[in-house]
């Protein structure tokens, strides 16, 4: 594979520009921070243009005349055409920015679920949706009387694509899956699910909060007509994601959150929307966040994201291997390799997740525990939680090494 | 060998590995179950009260989860024996958390209190002030 040939990312200099990692503890323990799949750490060059934004040029968008709120303007704008270019999406029209992930699911769901499903509609998702997609399609089938179905995932964690094939008919109106699962690793094969679902006239969806900070994603090859990721995963901020929209499809949708800025005309009678992808981005927006989510994307494409995705399956492969040689550990999901991204959720043996975070915490050592919005997925694994770590560009195989002593640690208390 | 943690000091894991009073009371006063819908812990008290009617005698519980949820339900287990059910209603997390001799941590105070409440609500369901299911704790 290509990947071969990468150069290996310089550690070290990445980390340089994430003081947060020098971080110590009152026991003198340094961080370890293996909590990226919920949160990734900021750079300073991402936290500069923030703190640059509100220091040279912080002003509202879209009215203003005066100087301030052009500059402010033309990088809000700008913002959805680096966006827009990142993903491979034709430009600034099928961007709208959200709050994150989530947001843009619902706002899928809410004006185009909502005015376009009924009963004998079917709604296709994955056994390893994230609550994101799960609950609101769940939520909006319960309203409009689509039926939802779960394509099925097999031992390994992959989905079961002869059972997708099965479940979506032409009574299917919409398929969403993740593109890379937070709680298994399961790199899917979206492309092929998205041709499925147009070979029955259904859209598709693809959530892509794991799979856009760490992988090349271009939306135009996976042929999706929507596609999602939120900033804070890919060491942008907080509060800001996007929602990728075909632009044909997004002209037809109404808008469901309404104010100013989105409006061409109002009167005391009707309101006309404007152009977009504004008629989607009502009141003042995340202005801050889009300048940050734009550093973060120079970030990101100056490491190379080739680079980042080799870097991760490099690390998932060396903790996946780590952990699978310890004994009474469990993993969940495909082995190492393309099919798995940057993590790896498992369980120790008769020591429950949480108390095993806890005990990681201790090392300084900060891995997710819980159910990971994905509850229906941990009652398919018979769990009620699993510990998760998930890697990023500036983690290192010693830190993977401080993970698996901890582990000992772990076994050691409860033997 | 291990740096070992503040909330998990053998007192802790004693009772998590050793669960006193587990299983159930045959004809208990009353019975109630909760549980922590984010962990999956799940706990069920079984108490019976003396023949005065108001003080604890014998307590059970089952249960599945964490260690802090466990050995807090076999630690409380022991701790109401002899205690009114007055003196039970009480009781409050800071009893709790000074019955299991540890720091708990914030996000872990939920798992600490869970057979508190079960055996709280419990005594309020069977004294006709409550109606619930089942008790769930949610922070």
């Amino acid at each position: 594979m290509s990947q071969q040939n990468l150069e290996a990312l310089d550690v070290g200099a990445i980390r340089e520009e994430f003081p947060i990692l020098q971080r110590e503890f009152d026991n003198g323990e340094q961080l370890v921070y293996l909590d990226n799949a919920a949160t990734t750490q900021t750079p300073d060059p991402v936290v500069d243009a923030m703190s640059d934004y509100y220091r040279e040029y912080n002003a509202n968008v879209h009215r203003g005349i005066h100087h301030l709120s052009q500059e402010a303007s033309i990088a809000y704008e700008e913002a959805h055409d680096r966006v827009a270019e990142f993903i491979g999406a034709d430009g600034r029209e099928e961007i709208v920015f959200t709050k994150n992930t989530t947001e843009a699911e619902n706002l899928v769901a809410y004006s185009w679920g909502l005015n376009e499903l009924g009963p004998g509609d079917e709604i296709v998702l994955t056994e390893m949706e994230h609550h994101a997609s799960l609950v609101t399609w769940q939520q909006i089938g319960k309203r409009t009387g689509a039926e939802v179905k779960y394509i099925r995932i097999d031992e390994d964690g992959r989905l079961d694509m002869d059972h997708a094939s099965e479940i979506i008919t032409d009574d299917t109106a919409m398929v969403s899956a993740v593109h890379v699962s937070n709680t298994l690793g399961t790199v899917n094969p979206v492309s092929d699910l998205v041709d499925i679902a147009h070979d029955h006239d259904a859209l598709a969806f693809i959530d892509g909060a794991q799979a856009v900070p760490n992988r090349p994603v271009d939306v135009a090859a996976i042929d999706a007509d929507f596609y999602a990721f939120s900033g804070h995963k890919m060491a942008g901020p907080t509060g800001i994601g996007a929602l990728y929209g075909k632009k044909a499809i997004l002209e037809d949708m109404q808008p469901y959150l309404y104010g100013g800025g989105m409006i061409r005309k109002v009167t005391f009678e009707d309101s006309t929307w404007d152009d977009l992808p504004w008629k989607f981005e009502p009141g003042t927006p995340q202005i801050a966040e889009a300048v940050g989510l734009v550093a973060a994307i120079d970030y990101l494409e100056e490491i190379g994201m080739e680079r980042i995705e080799a870097h991760e399956e490099e690390l998932a492969r060396y903790a996946y291997e780590q952990l699978d040689a310890e004994p009474g550990i469990e993993i969940y999901g495909p082995e190492p390799g393309p099919e798995r991204g940057g993590l790896v959720g498992f369980n120790l043996e008769s020591v429950h997740a949480h108390d095993l975070a806890s005990i990681m915490n201790d090392h300084a050592v900060a891995i997710r525990a819980g159910d990971h919005c994905t509850q229906p997925l941990h009652d398919k694994l018979g769990v009620a939680a699993s510990a998760r770590a998930s890697f990023y560009i500036y983690n290192t195989k010693a830190e993977i090494d401080k993970l698996v002593a901890a582990i000992d640690d772990a076994r050691q208390l409860f033997a | 060998m291990g740096l070992g943690s503040d909330m998990y000091r053998q007192q802790i894991l004693d009772h998590y590995k050793n669960p006193r009073n587990y299983g159930e009371l045959e004809d208990p006063t009353y019975t109630h179950i909760g549980e922590n819908p984010m962990c999956g812990d799940e706990i069920r008290m079984d108490i019976d009260l003396a023949d005065d009617g108001e003080t604890i005698e014998r307590v059970a519980f089952q249960g599945d989860g964490c260690a802090i949820s466990q050995a807090s339900a076999s630690m409380l287990s022991g701790e109401l024996v002899g205690k009114t059910l007055e003196e039970l209603q009480e009781m409050d997390r800071d009893d709790v958390i000074d019955m299991l001799g540890v720091e708990v941590s914030p996000m872990r105070v939920k798992c600490a209190v869970l057979a508190e409440k079960v055996a709280q609500d419990g005594a309020e369901i069977y004294e006709g002030e409550l109606d619930v299911e089942k008790t769930t704790t949610e922070d």
